[in-house]
């Protein structure tokens, strides 16, 4: 049992530690320093999310240290997505990204509160309320620039499209899915899935935009079982640059 | 973080010579002398609005600027203590950008402007942006001694005449002395910790030492003074005062951690004065015109900004809503 839960930590730790490293690259670059704030919030929360879900494997489950297994695993050892690792590109596949990727993060956490592995449930109704935030951002902004200029409109729309099948490898099973399930963990993907994609699908419609077409073979999947896009070996090596000068100093 | 006010020659002249209602000059003398705060709405001389529309807008132009060479290392911060601490305190900045052209905009210049002047190069920003963070040190001696520069400079300004300035001064202030805990808890890990970590911060104050001396300005027998601006509490202290409080508050501090600064004549003299060496205000004078390290770098970063999320401002206008100058 402990190996199922362990895996749905990393997955979800894994996620948290990468999306809040892209959230934080917006810091000084964004298109007003109102969205720079509010996506190093987003950042911070994040990160945060991802160190105290580190912390319960830690504590409960006999890993090392959140630092060890934030800055100094292997890239095969990550269990994120392949959508959190992607480049931030422009603001519209950023807040494209953080709109469908958030509103999975919401869910999930719902769903995990009522877990029966009592240290994330607990974790999670904390969660909840601080994503909550990050879901109402994102739907803020997704309807405004959806409706707005006929550019804006046209990048959000294409943005999507670029996104979707990226986004659709969240919800990419392990193999401990059935386990979970029968354990009372966590209610699994397909149901989170299907909530998850009424609930987007709503917003999108709502705002004049089109869901794109689902092409199975093309849903990102790999990031679940170690399989990852070009992006993530970059991205932790440049997040490791200073901790490998000297991994046995405290930094 | 922002370092100093500085006129040239040519605007000191000018401010000389501008003519105002002597009565309502007066009247407002007489305010500021009784220790009165200016507000938005009140009579002020054209010239007390400009400057302090001008050095309002530097200081927030030196915020988001400063918010870039940390900003790089965000990414890189070697544990989650660390790299949570960065985020939040490059926020911070970001935040007193907009806090401060908030308060410069109640004076009559909107954001949109401000910016269009920063990436103009018409409008300056603090000099010390222009210098490279190197090392992951270097954001331990931004954080605890640039910081701490501009504690000083800011808390004596949060003493001046004009109240919106005053009280994002305040809320800056507070807000900064975190960032110094930051900064010094960082230096102090470095400081204590393994050979590869003390050379890495011992080479990131010698890179940081001449920068900070030229933090506050030129000396005050080189610079262009203002009666008019101490009267009217634009600027509270000369530059050679606050870098000499700078010094006597920072020095010991480093110097007890057993690292050094790279100046042999660095001596406090007998009358509690810092002496030091000439930090070649040569260098200080190229920088500040656009010829240092980082200058073009800095406003290419900026403009891309701005270019890149031209779409996004431009779909969330509202055409039926009007500028509104902010609340003080």
């Amino acid at each position: 049992m402990s190996n199922a839960i362990k895996d749905l930590l990393f997955k979800m730790a894994d996620d948290a530690l990468i999306i809040g490293h892209r959230n934080s690259e917006w810091t000084g670059i964004g298109p007003m320093l109102e969205e720079d704030l509010a996506f190093s919030s987003m950042a911070q929360d994040k990160i945060g999310h991802a160190q105290a879900l580190y912390t319960i494997l830690h504590e409960s489950f006999g890993e090392p240290s959140p630092d060890q297994l934030g800055f100094l695993r292997t890239e095969a050892a990550f269990r994120c997505c392949r959508f959190v690792e992607q480049p931030i590109g422009e603001y519209d596949f950023s807040i494209v990204r953080q709109f469908l990727f958030d509103h999975a993060e919401y869910i999930r956490y719902d769903l995990l509160a009522q877990s029966t592995c009592k240290p994330l449930a607990l974790l999670a109704k904390k969660v909840k309320g601080e994503i909550k935030y990050h879901v109402l951002h994102g739907d803020t902004f997704f309807k405004q620039l959806a409706q707005g200029t006929e550019e804006s409109k046209a990048r959000m729309q294409s943005a999507l499209r670029e996104a979707w099948h990226q986004a659709l490898g969240i919800f990419e099973k392990s193999e401990f899915e059935e386990e979970l399930i029968a354990q009372g963990v966590f209610a699994g993907e397909d149901e989170l899935k299907k909530r998850w994609l009424a609930k987007v699908t709503a917003v999108v419609e709502a705002a004049g935009l089109q869901i794109p077409e689902t092409i199975e073979s093309k849903i990102d999947f790999g990031g679940r079982r170690g399989y990852h896009s070009e992006y993530l070996k970059q991205l932790l090596d440049e997040m490791t640059e200073v901790v490998r000068l000297d991994i046995n100093a405290e930094w | 973080m922002y370092g100093s006010t500085n006129l040239t020659e040519e605007e000191a002249k000018r401010m000389s010579t501008t003519q105002e209602d002597p009565e309502k000059l007066e009247a407002f003398e007489a305010r500021i002398a009784r220790g009165e705060k200016i507000e938005p709405q009140d009579w002020m001389p054209a010239e007390y609005r400009k400057q302090l529309i001008r050095m309002i807008e530097q200081h927030a132009h030196s915020e988001i600027v400063g918010a870039l060479p940390e900003g790089t290392w965000i990414t890189r911060a070697p544990n989650f203590r660390r790299k949570l601490a960065l985020i939040a305190k490059v926020q911070d900045e970001v935040g007193h950008g907009q806090l401060l052209y908030s308060a410069a905009e109640t004076l009559g210049k909107t954001r949109e402007q401000m910016l269009n002047d920063l990436m103009s190069g018409k409008s300056k920003y603090s000099n010390i942006f222009n210098y490279p963070a190197v090392t992951w040190a270097d954001i331990a001696v931004i954080g605890f001694l640039v910081d701490g520069a501009a504690i000083v400079n800011q808390t004596i300004n949060s003493k001046g005449s004009y109240g919106p300035y005053c009280r994002a001064l305040e809320r800056i202030c507070y807000e900064e002395s975190f960032h110094l805990k930051q900064g010094h808890d960082n230096v102090v890990y470095l400081a204590t910790g393994s050979k590869i970590q003390r050379d890495m911060l011992q080479a990131a104050i010698n890179r940081w030492y001449r920068p900070l001396l030229h933090f506050f300005g030129p000396p005050d027998k080189m610079s262009a003074h203002s009666e008019k601006l101490m009267k009217w509490k634009v600027k509270l202290a000369s530059n050679d005062e606050m870098r000499n409080q700078f010094l006597d508050m920072y020095v010991p501090k480093i110097l007890e951690l057993g690292l050094t600064f790279p100046d042999p004549n660095l001596r406090k003299n007998n009358e509690g004065i810092w002496e030091f060496s000439d930090p070649d205000w040569d260098e200080f004078k190229r920088v500040i015109n656009g010829d240092g390290p980082c200058n073009k770098e800095r406003l290419a970063v900026r403009r891309y900004a701005e270019e890149a999320g031209r779409w996004v401002r431009q779909a969330l206008m509202n055409p039926k809503d009007k500028y509104q100058v902010p609340l003080a």
